[in-house]
């Protein structure tokens, strides 16, 4: 076929493509009870305990179920398990199972299923980086089909929230090799939607199962498509491609205020789970003076960082926890707060003066120090120039660096060659902080990279993942608060929102401080 | 030829071997490794996590082994699995992406010659013309506007705004349930974009060096002659210089051919398009050597058998090539 012809042979495609008969025009804006989500990042694997991406987990938490879950309010609540008991030493969980619940190809759910998904995960041949907390189990019994019992060395408080773990079909895995196997592209899980189909690059499509044991799902197909661009994928949403995604600040703040959006689309917003922070090396005698560490908190003016780089969509951090949960003290009394004077008092107590040029100087030696963090967040750089400028205020060099993630984290995170970090965590739903702040966890490739060393939080790390009892374990972690923020090991910053959108055709949302998706098998289109 | 062409052959295999080795060093001179990369900064990994990892890729074995074990699977042409928690084999991931890249930048590669050819002798058939002016800053354009806004404004546009075209990925949603004709129509229109934003933004290079040697050519003494001798100018222009000015766009038409399989990364992020471009990427961003490799592998073959054909058809086009006088 001649060039020519095949350009007019596509020309007229493309013109009958545009008539009004073309199905896509029929399928516009009449999205039915079906639910499109969008996200940047493809799952990798679909068997829970072989991925740790976020998209993975997306799609694993309404394929599957764990023996327990978070509610809306942030509390354990049971999910496989229909209730648990721990014994009063602490040392063994017994959980009674669901009955009558089946998996998705027809195969009852038992505690076969419970206890084999607790050996492949700490099988040794099973490349998992979830095995560290099942590892603390000392036995797991399965007595009956519908119990299931662990006894642990010790009392281990995140041991419960441990079992929210996606429980795997043993009548489909048992005896073959996990990382073959067909379930990691065609998972076969209890919860509320059935794997429909993946097409790689594009979309994963589930469905609603019909009998899932707190009843069918009202949205009846749910499609997670991929779009790995944040600016395609807020036109996708603006043009009705995608029915949900997550605002950036400037999109929520300026984009989406117009009538004409708003009627379309329903905004949210909450405090997400994760907090950012500027961390010192603790190895370094300018940062072993807390009053050098404090002085800096002091200069630092959360609330503007919170405006200029989160345009008001964040709240200030004292510490570790997402303000609003159990653990988190709201009121931390040794926080030093916004007070560049109290800074300037702090330096020269600490024998620094004012040297040539308006930067603090203490034996001949200039306070100044580089921040690094990673290439990519445009949020954490304007942080730091922020940070920057305010320092310089009280006399204190700052210096910026910018580095690709793994260079980062191979050639100075681990080899301890930094002086200031601007980075991040995740904030669990379980505040044991043992893996970040234990003096234990100081060693190449561990955590606590600043090496923050304290036997008294130690201790009170110990104790609060030690009791099953909230008071005490409340007790454990306000006093950690209260330590932190005299020590100032890190300047927390702040706990961004979350900002997710939903169109407007979607109902039953709730927010609720575990977010929206708590409900999500509950929402509905309007008829 | 047949000795010619035995002997350029022969010559492919250390030249292959030789680009293996290196590329395999230097990604793993990168910093960071698979296993860190998904387990960095994870506080549900422990050193022991790292190391039984490690073990399970095989990343414990000296360089020289890995990479020996590597060659020697790629000898019964398995590129091996990849290291992403998916743990598939390479060649399945590619398979699954080649089609739609290798569509693609074929329909763009088309336009991109069919338009930028008869630019480029336009421009220099009218030379120093307005039109010629006019397709220069035309061209120019094209070359100086950042692609990926260009892509934007037209996604806002053609996509949001008028509703015409679709903004991203290669089929609409529940396409799979439509007739042939549908879904290739469906298919048709979501390339429009990117295919014409790809050619846009090329087509300045090929038009330009098109133009130069045209201009050149009619310059040479036995274009004067013909004319002198009153041959009609469109017989001059196509016959007699075109032919000669389109052997040197042979070569460009070679080093093409490894484009069709890289795919461009911006482009199928920018409209989410499952292609090459978007895996090698994200390849690379996971520090996943055998998919990585594999990738390479592929490219370096194409770039070598694509040198290979435009040699052959130098040397088809001018005996001296083959027989080694050149």
């Amino acid at each position: 076929m001649s060039l020519a012809r095949t350009v007019c042979l596509l020309v007229l495609l493309f013109l009958t493509a545009c008539g009004k008969d073309a199905p896509w025009n029929k399928a516009q804006g009449q999205g039915g009870s079906q639910f499109v989500t969008g996200s940047i990042g493809e799952p990798s694997n679909l068997i829970p305990i072989l991925a740790s991406d976020s998209s993975s987990s997306d799609i694993s938490g309404l394929v599957y179920n764990g023996l327990v879950r978070y509610d809306k309010n942030l509390k354990l609540e049971g999910d496989l398990a229909e209730s648990w008991e721990v014994s009063p030493d602490g040392l063994k969980i017994t959980f009674h199972l669901r009955r009558g619940v089946k998996w998705h190809d027809g195969h009852d759910f038992t505690s076969r299923d419970v206890l084999y998904t607790y050996r492949v995960t700490v099988d040794p041949k099973t490349p998992t980086a979830y095995a560290e907390d099942f590892k603390q189990v000392q036995s797991a019994q399965a007595p009956d089909p519908y119990t299931f019992r662990v006894t642990y060395a010790k009392p281990f408080a995140p041991a419960l929230a441990s079992w929210g773990m996606p429980i795997l079909p043993a009548h489909l895995l048992e005896g073959k090799d996990i990382t073959k196997s067909a379930l990691s592209r065609n998972p076969v899980g209890t919860g509320p939607y059935i794997f429909k189909e993946w097409v790689p690059g594009q979309r994963l499509v589930l469905e609603a199962y019909p009998k899932y044991w707190e009843g069918a799902p009202h949205l009846a197909r749910y499609v997670y498509r991929i779009i790995p661009d944040n600016s395609t994928m807020y036109m996708e949403l603006k043009a009705g491609g995608v029915d949900m995604m997550g605002l950036s600040p400037v999109q929520y703040q300026r984009q989406t205020t117009r009538e004409e959006f708003l009627a379309r689309f329903n905004k949210y917003r909450y405090p997400a789970s994760a907090y950012t922070y500027l961390g010192y090396n603790l190895r370094l005698p300018m940062f072993q003076d807390v009053r050098v560490r404090r002085a800096i908190t002091c200069a630092i003016n959360k609330e503007e960082i919170i405006q200029g780089v989160l345009l008001g969509m964040g709240q200030i951090a004292h510490g570790p926890y997402k303000p609003g949960t159990w653990a988190y003290k709201s009121k931390v009394d040794n926080d030093p707060g916004y007070d560049p004077e109290r800074a300037k008092e702090l330096l020269q107590e600490a024998g620094y003066h004012m040297g040539a040029g308006g930067i603090l100087e203490k034996d001949g030696k200039p306070l100044s120090f580089t921040i690094m963090t990673n290439q990519g967040n445009d949020q954490r750089l304007k942080c730091a120039q922020i940070i920057q400028m305010r320092l310089k205020k009280v006399g204190i060099d700052v210096k910026i660096r910018v580095m690709e993630w793994a260079s980062f984290l191979t050639n100075f995170i681990d080899k301890g060659k930094f002086e200031a970090v601007l980075l991040g965590w995740t904030i669990s739903q379980d505040p044991d902080l043992y893996d970040v702040w234990h003096s234990s966890k100081t060693g190449p490739k561990e955590l606590n990279f600043i090496h923050y060393l304290n036997p008294e939080l130690d201790r009170l790390i110990v104790e609060g993942r030690g009791t099953f009892d909230m008071a005490k374990r409340r007790d454990c972690y306000y006093k950690i608060q209260e330590i932190l923020a005299k020590d100032q090991p890190y300047t927390f910053l702040y706990v961004p929102d979350a900002l997710p959108v939903v169109t407007s055709r979607i109902k039953g949302i709730e927010p609720a401080p575990a977010g929206i998706m708590h409900n999500f098998i509950k929402w509905y289109v309007e008829q | 030829m047949a000795n010619y062409l035995i002997k350029r052959i022969l010559m492919l295999v250390p030249l292959l071997l030789g680009i293996t080795l290196i590329t395999f060093t230097v990604i793993h001179l990168a910093p960071g490794e698979p296993v860190e990369m998904a387990t960095a900064m994870s506080p549900k990994a422990s050193a022991a996590t790292r190391a039984r990892l490690r073990e399970f890729y095989g990343l414990d074995k000296p360089l020289h082994v890995q990479y020996g074990m590597w060659l020697s699977n790629l000898s019964r042409l398995d590129f091996g699995r990849s290291f992403a928690p998916d743990n598939r084999p390479v060649l399945d991931k590619i398979k699954e992406r080649i089609p739609i890249t290798i569509s693609l930048n074929v329909i763009a590669l088309i336009l991109e010659f069919g338009l930028a050819l008869p630019i480029g002798i336009m421009a220099a058939v009218h030379r120093d013309t307005l039109l010629d002016r006019a397709i220069s800053v035309f061209v120019f354009v094209g070359f100086a506007v950042p692609t990926f806004w260009l892509a934007l404004l037209c996604m806002y546009l053609f996509g949001v705004k008028l509703g015409w075209l679709p903004i991203s990925g290669i089929h609409s949603l529940g396409s799979d349930q439509w007739s042939f004709f549908w879904r290739s129509a469906d298919l048709a229109r979501h390339l429009v974009l990117p295919v014409s934003i790809a050619t846009f933004g090329s087509l300045a290079g090929l038009s330009r060096y098109m133009r130069s040697t045209m201009i050149e050519v009619l310059s040479q003494d036995y274009i004067t002659t013909a004319r002198a001798k009153g041959v009609r100018e469109r017989v001059v222009i196509y016959r007699h210089a075109l032919k000669n000015a389109l052997l040197p766009v042979i070569t460009l038409l070679g080093f093409s051919l490894p484009a069709l399989i890289g795919g461009s990364v911006i482009f199928e992020t920018i409209f989410s398009i499952p292609g090459m471009g978007q895996l090698f990427y994200q390849g690379v961003m996971a520090r996943d050597y055998p998919l990585v490799m594999g990738i390479l592998v592929i490219g370096a073959c194409l770039t070598l058998i694509g040198n290979l054909l435009a040699d052959l058809c130098y040397a088809l086009a001018d005996p001296r090539i083959r027989h080694g006088r050149g």
